[in-house]
């Protein structure tokens, strides 16, 4: 068994799905930011970009889109930000995100004790 | 690759978030190879664990110029997690990362925005941990460490733990076996509970140090 998490990756392979793009983009998708769909796949779109839309029709994490797409992270945030700009998904971003300097609410520290409790 | 997660409780694959789902938050569980991290997550994830991969450049600076893809030299790292709903607006990622220094790069963008962390300790490696506990004080990331124990012995008492690993009493320590539901539970409670603490945020909790009362 192979007990490395270090894999080989088709190189081409990525450089294609992004279309051989490598724009720094200042727009962070964190990996648990959540996609929403704001529109359905239509006929001759890229098909990353249809099976995005499919799945992210309820919300979905960032890393649950690459696990599914078995695209690495940084890969599959380029397919969302080609989707963002053209208004066809919605980023909803983790509210730690915005407020990190105070850290994390009390409420939120609280739901979350109260949930792991009834685990 | 396969995961072992196979091997575990079998809870449902990916259903899907509600509507409402717009507040996702992340708790980190890193360790050495083989550790436990999978188990521990899939001890309390509502779906079984799912394996990602993060690109690993040569130069492990992380990727922001996906040109470098094209380097023949590309690796990629892979890292798991699972999920706990909270709320109808809430939502707990738990992700599985490895330990070792050449993964830092993935740690920084698992850390930024978490809760916090979990350092999963295996008693016969425990210099494992090390660089992890590290980067996570230098972070200013709040962490537990949680000793996974295997063997048939009882091994080495968590007093023992804490000064090998050289953390701070301030630090919580605790036993855990990452097969058991409640006692996976149990140290990410010990977790929150730490970070909603003096320390990390305004609620007082008692400052427990179970491995002194041994
Ligand atoms: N005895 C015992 N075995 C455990 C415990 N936790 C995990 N294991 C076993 O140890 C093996 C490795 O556990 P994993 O959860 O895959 O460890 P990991 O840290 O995810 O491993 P890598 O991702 O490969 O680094 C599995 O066969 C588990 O069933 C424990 O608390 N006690
Ligand atoms: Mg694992």
């Amino acid at each position: 068994m192979n007990h490395d998490p270090l894999q080989r990756e088709s190189p081409d392979r990525l450089y294609t799905v992004t279309g051989g793009r490598g724009d720094t983009d200042t727009r962070t998708l964190d990996s648990v930011t959540l996609i929403v769909s704001e529109c359905e796949p239509v006929p001759g779109m890229q098909s990353e970009h249809a099976a995005i839309l499919r799945m992210c029709v309820f919300p979905t994490a960032v890393v649950e889109v690459s696990a599914e797409l078995g695209l690495p992270v940084s890969v599959v945030r380029i397919l969302l930000l080609d989707l963002l700009d053209t208004g066809r998904v919605a980023a909803r971003h983790p509210a730690s995100s915005v407020q990190r300097a105070e850290g994390h609410d009390p409420e939120t520290l609280k739901q979350v004790l109260l949930a792991l409790q009834r685990l | 690759m396969p995961s072992n997660a196979s091997e575990q409780r079998t809870a449902p694959t990916r259903a899907p978030l509600a509507t409402t789902a717009d507040n996702a938050l992340k708790i980190v569980v890193v360790g050495g190879f083989g550790v436990g991290k999978t188990t521990l997550v899939g001890s309390v994830s509502e779906m079984r664990p799912l394996s990602t991969e993060e690109i690993m450049t040569q130069a492990s600076a992380g990727v922001d110029d996906i040109s470098a893809v094209r380097d023949k030299r590309t690796t990629t790292a892979a890292f798991d997690f699972g999920r706990i709903t909270i709320d109808e607006r809430r939502v707990l990622y738990l992700f599985g990362a490895p330990g070792q220094k050449r993964f830092w790069f993935l740690w920084n963008q698992l850390f930024t925005g978490s809760l916090g962390a979990v350092v999963l300790v295996d008693t016969d490696r425990v210099r494992d941990s090390w660089y992890a506990i590290d980067r996570l004080e230098h972070h200013r990331t709040p962490f537990v460490v949680a000793v996974n124990r295997f063997g048939p012995g009882p091994g080495p008492g968590l007093a023992e733990v804490r000064r090998a690993l050289d953390v701070s009493d301030r630090v919580p320590l605790v036993d855990c076996d990452a097969r058991s539901r409640e006692s996976s539970r149990d140290v990410l409670v010990t977790l929150v509970q730490h970070v909603s603490g003096p320390v990390h945020g305004s609620a007082p909790t008692p400052a427990s140090t179970p491995e002194d009362t041994q």
